[in-house]
């Protein structure tokens, strides 16, 4: 039950995008058309799971008996960026068909702030393992969530008039704010 | 000299971060909820930027192509743990409500973004003045966003949670607390953006545009 809220919480009511600003540019720089912005979503599912589990074990059996905790960021920045390097070449070795699907958005990734951000919050909510996996595997589904509605909402946007000083980024953040407003209905749930 | 200048000039206004690039949106959105917040996630990005420019502008002889990102990315990292710690000792306060946001000073887009344009490529003042501009320019824009939004949102002007330099509550301002919720953010960036396009398109300059990083050639591509 414990870890069935803490996914319904990761993935709607604390959405990572729309509440917590966490992977903001991908949002916004892969939102264009469906298609894409649900493969960016399966590559961030992907990458923000395992990277949560190889997170949460390095912190816990390296760095706390260690006493190095305060080397978290570098250590977890690090961490991602390996990893993202490693599925990469995984994927282009065992599955040519996904790494053509999800090869492109997997650089983009590193820089995701979301990823390092659940590895973080995890560290502070003390999380165990399983709790790890199941808040960055929520988190990461939230994104994707997100990420869909708002390249639905894009596409149609294209063939509307918007006032001359609001097109581009500004119809962009405005229709972000109005999905945050109605995420705001899911606090009630928890 | 005039080099320094130029840079801290391109920086503010030319190519503000927030407000022209529109990099770095994350903490852009996300720490101003009061201009004081603004201010202190401002200067910290500010400092870390100007330190790793400088070094990375030192280093950019030794450093092999190949493994470049990692290595600047360990750098950006070290100097953000460095502010953590400085924050934590001597300005508690703000260490807590920025939280998790001055760790996350490692993945802002500006930082690596301004590393791998300019500091791998130039000589170490004018990277440690590009950094300079860079961050004031980030801190400018985050601060009139933050104060944008308090105003509105809670009345005050510069609060500090318990003192404010202005409190317009006490005149009988009913404060519109939605801005400084998550949508809020979004509006009064949208409407910065906005305001800024207008006032370019009438000098005959480009908007703003939205970052893409798939691009057009290959959507293009993988519908065939």
């Amino acid at each position: 039950m414990n870890l069935l809220i803490i996914a319904i919480s990761a993935a709607l009511v604390n959405n990572v995008v729309l509440s917590q600003f966490l992977g903001l540019c991908p949002f916004l720089g892969v939102s264009k058309k469906i298609n894409t912005a649900a493969g960016m979503g399966g590559a961030v599912i992907g990458v923000i799971t395992i990277s949560s589990a190889l997170c949460s074990l390095i912190y816990d059996y390296i760095l706390v008996p260690l006493d190095l905790t305060y080397l978290n960021t570098i250590v977890f920045i690090l961490v991602i960026a390996a990893l993202v390097q490693f599925v990469e070449m995984v994927l282009k070795k065992c599955s040519p068909a996904l790494y053509e699907a999800l090869g492109v958005y997997l650089p983009l990734i590193t820089t995701n702030c979301a990823v390092l951000g659940i590895a973080l919050t995890n560290v502070q909510e003390s999380y165990n393992l399983i709790e790890s996996v199941i808040s960055g595997f929520g988190t990461a589904a939230g994104f994707t969530i997100a990420i869909i509605i708002m390249a639905g909402i894009r596409e149609r946007n294209e063939f509307n008039d918007v006032p001359e000083s609001f097109q581009g980024m500004p119809i962009v953040l405005l229709t972000a704010g109005l999905m945050s407003i109605a995420f705001f209905g899911f606090s009630g749930i928890l | 000299m005039n080099k320094c200048v130029e840079r801290i000039y391109n920086g503010l206004i030319k190519e503000n971060p927030t407000f022209v690039l529109t990099l770095g949106m994350c903490p852009t959105l996300a720490v101003t909820t009061s201009a004081i917040n603004g201010i202190g996630m401002g200067l910290s990005s500010t400092v870390v930027l100007v330190m790793s420019n400088l070094m990375i502008s030192l280093l950019r002889k030794v450093i092999p192509d190949g493994v470049r990102m990692p290595a600047f990315i360990v750098i950006v990292a070290s100097f953000v743990t460095v502010v953590q710690f400085l924050m934590q000792g001597y300005l508690p306060d703000l260490y807590d409500s920025l939280g998790i946001y001055i760790p996350l000073i490692v993945v802002n887009c500006i930082i690596l973004g301004r590393a791998e344009a300019y500091a791998s490529k130039n000589p170490a003042i004018p990277s440690a003045f590009d950094g300079l501009g860079m961050g004031l320019g980030f801190t400018c824009a985050i601060t009139i966003l933050g104060a944008i939004r308090e105003l509105i949102g809670a009345g005050t002007i510069f609060s500090t949670g318990s003192s404010a330099l202005v409190d317009f509550t006490e005149m009988g301002f009913t404060p519109a607390s939605i801005f400084i919720l998550a949508p809020g953010a979004f509006f009064v960036l949208a409407m910065c953006i906005a305001t800024m396009n207008r006032i370019k398109r009438k000098h005959g300059m480009k908007p703003a545009e939205v970052p893409d990083y798939i691009g057009d050639a290959e959507d293009d591509t993988k519908e065939q």
